[in-house]
């Protein structure tokens, strides 16, 4: 990166581009910390529940599409590949490159959001979606209501964060093409990256608790 | 400028948390009692470990950054720890049987 390039991307309140960017980078961990809390209350309440009704959990859990949740899980890893190659082609400043593993990594995200709304509707046509149509034959009703209480609130959270992500970088992509990532600015994707990479995080947890609690 | 790393670190990270997820799905199907969730939550982890060092470039950056990180994870196992036990202590939940 050439001295005059480097001083236009400096905001004044830093003395170095270095320093610039590890602020940014300390802010999106610190952002990610209160998420990892945010999800962590819960992931808190699924625990106590889960303790308290072992055996329902179970075979609610036993109810969920683990294909789906598997394939899932599969796409949103290959997806944060993606990401970090993206990573890579913005530090090399290849234009090209970066707009297309950006749009890969929104379209994969856009293929976990399809798969998920296929088991939301799947378990709205089979009545497990809680609330006044929740239907249970296996032992105690109002513990398997609240799994999937709690499975709706989590994977919604995640849900939105995945939608918050593909947005993101599809106008990263865009900006992208317009070129605004060359010169050696490519923090604004290296954070968006860390955004992604945590979904994913989140997502690696979410399957085993959700679809995997009690063997098959 | 960070350090840029081949294409080929990507993919074999990749490859890896595949082959864990594919671990953590067939063990699924296996009945080992109490032990399936630390056994898939010690799965997740390790998937989780492999994310942040090399997706997320916690290897090679700074000892802060290693903190803040670290620090998320510190506060979700307090926060865990400390509300378990009082319920634990109380007696509203027990330890699982099967």
């Amino acid at each position: 990166m050439s001295e005059a390039a480097a001083d236009s991307l400096l905001a004044e309140q830093f003395d170095t581009i270095e320093q610039q960017r590890s602020a940014a980078m300390l802010g999106m961990w610190i952002f990610l910390a209160t998420e990892v809390l945010f999800f962590g209350g819960l992931f808190l309440s699924y625990t106590v529940y889960r303790y308290l009704y072992p055996s329902v959990f179970a075979a609610a859990s036993r109810h969920t599409e683990v294909i789906l949740g598997g394939a899932n899980t599969a796409i949103l890893l290959f997806s944060s590949t993606l990401m970090a190659l993206g990573v890579r082609a913005a530090q090399l400043g290849r234009r090209k490159h970066l707009v297309w593993l950006l749009l890969g990594t929104a379209l994969f995200g856009i293929i976990f959001m399809g798969v998920k709304g296929f088991e939301y509707y799947k378990d709205y046509t089979e009545h497990v979606f809680p609330g006044p149509t929740f239907q249970w034959h296996e032992g105690n009703p109002a513990a398997a209501e609240l799994f999937f209480w709690l499975y709706y609130a989590m994977t919604g959270l995640h849900a939105i964060h995945v939608t918050v992500g593909i947005s993101l970088m599809l106008i990263l992509a865009l900006l992208a093409w317009r070129g605004r990532f060359e010169n050696g600015n490519y923090m604004p994707v290296e954070v968006a990256g860390l955004y992604w990479h945590f979904v994913d995080i989140v997502w690696v947890f979410l399957f085993p608790l959700l679809y995997l609690a009690g063997h098959r | 400028m960070e350090k840029v790393h081949s294409p080929k670190l990507y993919w074999t990270n990749c490859l890896w948390l595949m082959l864990l997820l594919a671990l953590t799905w067939g063990l699924g199907y296996v009945n080992f009692g109490l032990f399936n969730l630390p056994i898939a939550l010690a799965i997740s982890f390790t998937k989780t470990i492999l994310i942040a060092l090399f997706f997320m470039h916690i290897k090679g950056s700074s000892r802060l950054l290693h903190l803040a990180a670290v620090t998320g994870l510190l506060w979700l196992f307090l926060m865990l720890l400390l509300t378990l036990g009082d319920y634990y202590s109380r007696g509203w939940v027990s330890m699982p049987k099967y």
